[in-house]
């Protein structure tokens, strides 16, 4: 059989790039936080650029507890996200062209989301990766660290479970 | 970013507005200080559509219910009779119950049920208009820090 001629790369970065925009930015609440995604192939690494409205503590200043959590957050759950998005593309199943703030995948619920707070956030931009150790049917455990000026010295990691999307919420399926 | 008086003396009131106020992030969520004494707090925000975390439902993004929670709690901690001067987050666990109803304002209200010399305990709940079942609920350890020659 002879083997179909490989895509030209720009075709494949556009329909990647369509796709992981559609994803975060029809997320309003990613958009009030300014949080922005890099891609290298399937990897992604979120990037909270500083504002001053992110502060938490205007004495040290440091950024807010509850946007080190949501920045967490919201990276585990576009990283869980765009790897259903990434698998469904890969296979021809999902055209990115379709997607826009109203045909969204449907996103994975929190279930609970634990944060430590190893270090204080500073007035910088900080950055995130999440690795989705485990992914079913029905849940999804992963895992988030967040760094600013020195990736080996993180300032927040956190673990979080979520209910996968087409998943009935627990209590009405057990 | 405003507190209501009337269920407030005026001291406290006073110092739960600097706390509250000094926080840009608070006010950018709008939350509003609705009761703090002796180790607890009450804190709540607007519904407001650029909080939205699944713009299919609506509903408010589980990291906004944080923020609140986290805010929350190191309220309820400097409230605490044993004074401390200041507080930082250690760890903070969420467990969402179910998504809050649309167009509905959260409430959270925080308890600080144990400090020793140098960590505080807190749990917290936070509802919507249908206070019986709560949307989320948290634990979390905080900092303590004393002023210099204090006892715990």
């Amino acid at each position: 059989m002879k083997r179909p001629k490989p895509e030209p790369v720009q075709i494949v970065k556009q329909r990647r790039d369509a796709a992981l925009r559609a994803l975060v930015h029809g997320v309003p609440y990613i958009q009030f936080l300014g949080i922005q995604f890099d891609r290298r192939g399937d990897e992604l690494t979120a990037l909270l650029p500083f504002d001053e409205k992110l502060i938490g503590n205007p004495q040290l200043p440091a950024i807010h507890g509850g946007v080190t959590a949501a920045f967490l957050e919201v990276t585990a759950i576009i990283e869980l996200s765009w790897s259903m998005v990434w698998e469904e593309m890969e296979r021809g199943n999902l055209d990115p062209s379709t997607l826009d703030a109203r045909h969204l995948p449907r996103l994975p619920k929190t279930i609970d989301f634990t944060v430590d707070y190893l270090r204080t956030g500073l007035p910088r931009d900080a950055y995130a990766r999440a690795r989705v150790n485990r992914s079913g049917r029905r849940y999804a455990s992963v895992h988030v660290e967040a760094w600013q000026d020195n990736r080996s010295r993180l300032f927040a990691q956190a673990t979080g479970h979520f209910l996968m999307p087409g998943v009935e919420p627990a209590g009405k399926d057990g | 970013m405003r507190v209501r008086e009337s269920d407030m003396s005026d001291q406290k009131q006073r110092l739960a507005r600097q706390f509250i106020e000094s926080i840009p992030h608070s006010r950018a969520l709008g939350m509003v200080l609705d009761q703090i004494e002796d180790g607890t707090a009450t804190i709540s925000m607007p519904y407001d559509t650029r909080f939205v975390g699944d713009p299919e439902t609506g509903v408010i993004h589980g990291g906004a219910v944080s923020a609140l929670m986290d805010t929350c709690g190191g309220a309820a901690v400097m409230s605490h009779p044993t004074a401390p001067t200041a507080t930082a987050t250690i760890d903070l666990r969420i467990d969402y119950m179910r998504p809050a109803t649309p167009g509905q304002r959260i409430t959270a209200r925080a308890e600080c049920y144990n400090v020793t010399r140098s960590v505080a305990f807190v749990r917290a709940t936070a509802v919507d208009e249908d206070s019986a079942r709560p949307v989320a609920t948290a634990t979390g350890a905080f900092t303590v820090e004393r002023a210099p020659g204090t006892k715990s």
